[in-house]
């Protein structure tokens, strides 16, 4: 690969040490969200609404606050009061609203009142006796019904500039794009599929549920400790809806038990500060796994025509998308984003997506590992496998040929840098998986994926110790080993041990600001930083050394850990090793450290390939995943394990979507399915070892040619494993998840 | 509320605390003795992220009552170590990355120890039935699995 | 929302000014501009930068801004 001659030139980029945090998290001592407590902590609960869409006409909280172990209630009135911060606007209304209900309860779980009292026990207990009157009101949870011209209206002037005339109000955004013209190149192919698609919402199904420990006194000055992806984040948008200076709340990020991009907001923490203002005490709430399922952030439901044409020879002539997605109450489900990755692993010459955000009664949902992008693949990559079994054409064949590559004109837009698509459909052509031999029974899918990866906003300080050991400061919480990628990536600038450098991850209070960890930033973001932040520390030990040697510093460089001597006129002097430079730093100049702050651009698309061998079973309809291989373009893995453990993790989590997951609503519009044992994800004994092929093709925008791992994994597993669901028993699933009762249902249908 | 004084005996440690008959036992390693190691995923049974053993026996101690802990001996995550020597399943897991976001992974740990003293050789298969109660979100299972199995093999030829 | 056309071009060196430039000249992109877009200089995107610099003739794209998980 194009790598292979940078590849050498890495010491410690590419190998597998030992995570730095794996004792604390093999002995129990590793702290996360609900492991926290602190002298005189009150607990949280919260009260939250049995009805999908309700009027709160009256909340009666004396009987609460009368119980004698009861020391605070608050409602939405203990946020109204804003007296840094005027007039909330926007998203920070929205998730003030979500984080207490206003005039309406708009979705079932919906908080409507909070307690704290002085045990857990005694605050489950004394939330019981708020009261609360509701008018209930006609509520909507399907995305095709929210948008029919009969469906409740959800909130009045919700919609921004996009949407078109004449839809209706529960439509809040809508996005259109393309290029081309569709319908002559419909009228060029051979054979036009057109299908409809439908997915359920999911849920991300981290297994530690939110936690947070709040305090903050009357003088506006906070601590708030929470499992989150992005403290800052939640030190902004906490401190807009408490209505206090945000340099004045400290936020300290535990230690996070998964997040897939639901812990990118808050919802319990503006709660517990809120609480703690009023009985003066920290106070802690803990949600129950039915609360995160209920009142978190699940992913959009979908419903989504897509319509493709090809050639004989499998030359796609045109492709049109229409992706619906419904988000919940609030504006946010990523329409926008579905529609602009469907078509994009493509190079087309006619295409158009159109994009529908779609609020409905239900919890506001929340990013989901490429958030809205597996949706729209599970429906184009399905309609591409029709054709190719109709037009008898090998599926990678006809993925490589119309397969977009550096030029290529995206079906979003603009035009791709150095991307690796052609690559990983190779090496998925080349995989011993594509062409073994399927046992009777057994179905092969395949499916590409697309994401785009973020970089974001972004500091890093890097300290180095007298004695010649680094300190990294991040600020992007480790959800999957990076601190083992940053320490390795400092490891490599400074050339000094991988051992000899802690990474931390530092609270609000002692970094600059930083994004959340989403968006698979942060190999890409955090690493870039780290990369230039200890750049910026070696440069000033080159200073130390020249000064030393009485050189000029362009005559020194840096190699191996060490201080050298470069050039003609540089002179004759040993290799000055950091810990020697670092030893007396204090008489030669002062502490040497290293910053950078600013926010990466060029987080660089990444594409993924998945090959899946199903069976299904025909008289139970349960379907088993019997092989499964994940090939995905990293750019370059800094450290391959957690990257294939990216893969995995992916393919996982899209096999149980696929599957099993799903929200499932009663006529009530309750929710019905809100603990582990009705909402399965899938278990150990559920799945196959997940092989995996990293491909290398670099991003031209970091230095080390790292994209984003972390989502593309999820995008392709709908489709693939639709895909061989399809091959295997013979009936489209036009409908997620494939439960046993759908394919039974479907086989019969099919007779 | 009038409280129960329970006495039982915790990683080898005798210890005692005060809890209300509605409390858990997961509630009162974690909130009593301070023992945050054991997880609540679901306080429902279905995750074994609050797995930890009791004379002996596997169980998810948010299905347990407190008061139930009288006279028992208690093995959670914190005694799987020996003093500062991990366990090798510790540190198989570390080897393998056999967890990223960690959460699971006391659990894990000490549902698959469990499973190594009953079945020093198990197949892939009866490792993934075993630690079918475990759930883990971020690894798909894999290197988990191999770890397990890795260190069993290892076991075995230590012995 | 540019009268109809679908590629314009401007005189900016950063991607805020391709921004500033376009709300001069059509008013009517300052509803989307302000909801949030990402910019791709010649295939690179950029999520939200209003300081990335634009090379001489670089093919530059608007889109929605950018979201992740
Ligand atoms: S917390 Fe006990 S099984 Fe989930
Ligand atoms: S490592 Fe995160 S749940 Fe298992």
């Amino acid at each position: 690969m194009a790598l292979d001659d940078r590849k050498s030139g890495f010491t410690f980029v590419g190998t597998r040490p030992d995570r730095p945090d794996g004792l604390d998290k093999v002995t129990g001592r590793a702290k996360f969200g609900a492991d926290m407590s602190a002298p005189g902590m009150l607990h949280g609960a919260i009260l939250r609404s049995p009805h999908a869409h309700a009027r709160i006409v009256r909340i009666d909280t004396s009987k609460a606050e009368a119980h004698k172990y009861v020391k605070a209630v608050v409602t939405r009135a203990d946020f109204a009061e804003v007296p840094f911060k005027p007039g909330l606007e926007g998203e920070f209304w929205n998730v003030l609203e979500n984080v207490m209900a206003g005039e309406k309860a708009l979705y079932d779980g919906h908080a409507v009142a909070a307690i704290a009292a002085t045990s857990a026990l005694a605050a489950r207990d004394a939330v019981k006796l708020i009261e609360v009157e509701y008018e209930v009101l006609p509520h909507v949870t399907d995305v095709d019904k929210a948008m029919a011209p009969d469906a409740p209206v959800i909130r009045e002037g919700a919609a921004d500039y996009s949407v078109p005339e004449g839809v209706h109000p529960n439509v809040v955004r809508y996005h259109e794009s393309g290029h081309g013209d569709v319908e002559a190149g419909f009228a060029e192919a051979d054979l036009v599929i057109e299908d409809s698609f439908v997915t359920e919402a999911t849920h991300q199904g981290y297994i530690e549920p939110h936690a947070c420990l709040g305090q903050l006194g009357a003088d506006g000055k906070g601590e708030l400790w929470c499992t989150t992806q992005g403290h800052w984040i939640a030190q902004k948008t906490c401190a807009a809806l408490l209505g206090i200076e945000t340099s004045q709340l400290r936020v300290t990020a535990s230690e996070i038990g998964g997040g897939f991009g639901g812990k990118t907001t808050v919802f319990i923490e503006p709660v517990a500060l809120a609480l703690s203002r009023k009985a003066n005490r920290p106070v802690k709430i803990v949600m129950s796994r039915s609360e995160v399922f209920r009142a978190t952030g699940p992913t959009a439901s979908a419903s989504m025509d897509v319509k493709i044409g090809m050639k004989k020879d499998g030359t796609i002539t045109a492709a049109e998308g229409i992706f619906r997605l419904q988000g919940g109450a609030f504006p946010g489900a990523p329409g926008d984003m579905t529609a602009m990755c469907a078509f994009a692993p493509y190079n087309l010459t006619n295409v158009r997506q159109v994009g529908y955000d779609v609020m409905a009664n239900r919890p506001k949902q929340a990013a989901y590992r490429a958030p809205g992008a597996p949706m729209g693949a599970f429906a184009v990559e399905s309609v591409i496998d029709e054709l190719c079994k109709k037009l008898d054409l090998d599926p990678i064949d006809v993925r490589l040929k119309n397969a977009a590559h550096e030029g290529t004109k995206a079906s979003y837009g603009p035009t791709y840098e150095q991307i690796g698509l052609v690559e990983s459909l190779e090496a998925a052509k080349a995989h011993q998986h594509y062409s073994a031999p399927l046992k009777p029974g057994q179905g092969r899918g395949i499916s590409c994926g697309f994401w785009f990866n973020h970089g974001g906003e972004t500091s890093v300080s890097l300290a180095l110790s007298e004695d010649g050991s680094a300190q990294v400061m991040v600020g992007t919480p480790d959800i999957g080993g990076s601190r083992a990628s940053m320490a390795l990536m400092a490891a490599e600038v400074l050339g000094i041990p991988y051992e000899n450098i802690r990474v931390t991850i530092a609270d609000t209070a002692t970094l600059g600001y930083n994004d959340v960890s989403h968006g698979s930033r942060v190999t890409y973001a955090s690493g870039l930083a780290t990369i230039k932040a200890a750049k910026h520390a070696v440069e000033k030990l080159c200073e130390r050394a020249a000064a030393k040697w009485g050189i000029p510093v362009d005559a020194v460089k840096w190699e191996n850990g060490c201080a050298v001597p470069s050039g003609p006129n540089a002179g004759d002097f040993d290799p000055l090793p950091l810990a020697e430079i670092t030893a007396n730093m204090g008489s030669t100049g002062g502490p040497i450290s290293g910053h950078f702050e600013a926010t990466p651009e060029g987080a660089g698309v990444s594409f993924g390939i998945h090959i899946v061998d199903a069976e299904v079973d025909p008289e139970t309809g349960k379907t088993s995943v019997s092989r499964y291989t994940v090939i995905q373009d990293a750019g370059k893995a800094i450290h391959p394990a957690y990257v294939e453990g990216q893969y995995q993790g992916g393919a996982a989590q899209g096999i149980g979507w696929a599957l099993n997951e799903e929200y499932i609503y009663g006529d009530d519009g309750r929710l019905q399915n809100s603990i582990f044992l009705d909402y399965r994800i899938p278990v150990a004994s559920d799945l196959p070892m997940i092989d995996t092929v990293i491909v290398e093709v670099p991003n031209p925008g970091h230095p080390y040619g790292v994209r984003g791992v972390g989502e593309t994994g999820i995008v392709p597993p709908l489709a693939a494993i639709a895909n061989a669901v399809s091959h295997a028993a013979g009936v489209r699933m036009r409908q997620l998840p494939m439960s046993p009762p759908r394919i039974l249902a479907a086989l019969k249908q099919d007779g | 509320m009038s409280k129960f004084h329970v006495t039982t005996q915790v990683n080898g440690d005798e210890v005692e605390f005060l809890c209300d008959p509605r409390e858990t036992l997961l509630d009162c390693l974690r909130d009593k003795l301070n023992l945050t190691g054991a997880k609540e995923g679901c306080g429902t049974g279905d995750c074994g992220a609050c797995s930890v053993t009791v004379d002996g026996r596997l169980v998810c101690s948010c299905l347990m009552l407190g008061v139930e802990a009288e006279g028992k001996q208690i093995e959670t995550v914190e005694g799987i170590a020996d003093g500062d020597v991990l366990h090798p399943l510790q540190k198989k897991m570390i080897e393998y990355a056999a967890l990223q976001c960690g959460i699971c992974t006391p659990g894990i740990l000490v549902a698959a120890k469990s499973l190594l003293e009953k079945n020093p050789n198990p197949t892939e298969e009866e490792t993934r039935y075993w630690l079918a109660g475990n759930l883990c979100r971020c690894t798909g299972y894999d290197k988990i699995i191999r770890a397990v199995m890795d260190t069993a093999a290892d076991l075995r030829e230590a012995s | 929302m540019t009268g109809g056309q679908q590629v314009v071009e401007v005189d900016a060196t950063t991607t805020g000014e391709i921004l500033r430039e376009l709300v001069r000249r059509y008013p009517q992109l300052q509803a989307p501009i302000d909801a949030g877009v990402s910019i791709a200089i010649n295939g690179r995107i950029i999520a939200s930068g209003l300081s990335e610099p634009v090379p001489e003739g670089a093919e530059v794209y608007l889109m929605q801004r950018l979201r992740g998980g």
